[in-house]
């Protein structure tokens, strides 16, 4: 069945507790290589049938007005997936 | 008259109860009123109460923003109808863009339970006209997801047209952009804020203050306001 993947991001300027608290236990574990842990969130969206032009409009759309908030978020991808 | 004031209960709501008692302590009627409805049964003023509503699934507030009755709370806000989110109402408000902003996760990831103190910006709002203008006050913060964020130029715009109702004083909870816990819009009718003063109208019941254990009733106000803007409004 195919599925859009729509994947969310806090914005890049505005701190991510849930990043940050990763990274801290990055640090006590002695894990180094990695400068910084962001956590978003992937929606996966089912379509019975083919995802035509306007199923992927609204999708667009529901990624921007309900799945996302842009005052604290990003809608980074969407994509479809078979 | 008396007026008329709804509390509407969403799947997850907590204070709901302590939102109607509030105001039946401040002399108002307070009618319970249904998320899945769309009838505001004729009330006067609106308050959406505390809770995890939805279980804060999506964002805290968003999957009950996009609730039934909302429409017919954006209308009442847009006629100029008293309207309070409290907790997880405030973040119902911004969500649904009735005020600016967002609220995320606390900085410091912990769930926090305190007696906060709070200075009021703004007294000429429908919810706070029975404080004075930089009167600080004490009530129950109890949050989760209580930072309050916006763009540089929002929080200019908010701070330049007095539109931040209620800042933290000494300890700011949640990491809150400019200490914010409250605003107001243009119109000041509606208002929001993470702190909770339904808990604080009755003595023996609320924070603890210098003259005795559990005395403040600092909260009253709020609703003893909107009560004073109904009546005004109806004369």
């Amino acid at each position: 069945m195919p599925t859009i993947v729509v994947d969310v991001m806090p914005k890049a300027e505005l701190l991510d507790p849930q990043g940050k608290a990763v990274a801290g236990a990055f640090a006590r574990l002695g894990v180094e290589e990695f400068a910084s842990v962001r956590i978003g969130k992937r929606f996966e969206l089912t379509v019975d049938g083919e995802v035509t032009d306007e199923i992927l409009a609204e999708a667009q759309r529901i990624a921007d007005e309900i799945l996302s908030n842009s005052v604290i978020e990003d809608v980074v991808g969407i994509e479809v997936v078979q | 008259m008396t007026a008329r004031i709804g509390v509407i209960t969403f799947p997850g709501s907590l204070d709901d109860r302590d939102a109607q008692r509030a105001i039946r302590i401040a002399g108002g009627e307070p009618v319970a009123l249904w998320h899945g409805s769309h009838d505001l049964d004729r009330v006067d003023a609106l308050v959406l109460p505390g809770g995890f509503s939805y279980g804060d699934y999506l964002r805290a507030g968003a999957i009950a923003a996009l609730a039934p009755i909302m429409s017919e709370v954006k209308d009442a806000a847009a006629s100029g109808m008293p309207v309070l989110g409290i907790c997880n109402g405030f973040q119902m408000l911004v969500e649904a863009h009735l005020l600016p902003g967002g609220l995320i996760r606390n900085a410091h990831q912990q769930f926090i339970r305190r007696d906060q103190r709070l200075r009021v910006e703004n007294a000429s709002t429908a919810w706070t006209s029975d404080f004075e203008a930089g009167q600080e006050i004490v009530i129950p913060l109890k949050n989760a997801d209580g930072g309050y964020i916006a763009s540089e130029s929002e929080l200019d715009r908010l701070e330049g047209e007095g539109l931040v109702a209620f800042r933290y004083v000494g300890v700011n909870p949640n990491g809150s952009l400019r200490d914010i816990a409250g605003i107001a819009n243009e119109r000041g009718n509606v208002v929001g804020l993470m702190p909770h003063p339904e808990h604080a109208v009755e003595p023996g019941f609320g924070p603890g203050t210098d003259a005795a254990m559990r005395s403040g009733i600092d909260g009253l106000p709020f609703f003893t306001s909107a009560i004073a803007a109904v009546v005004a409004a109806a004369v």
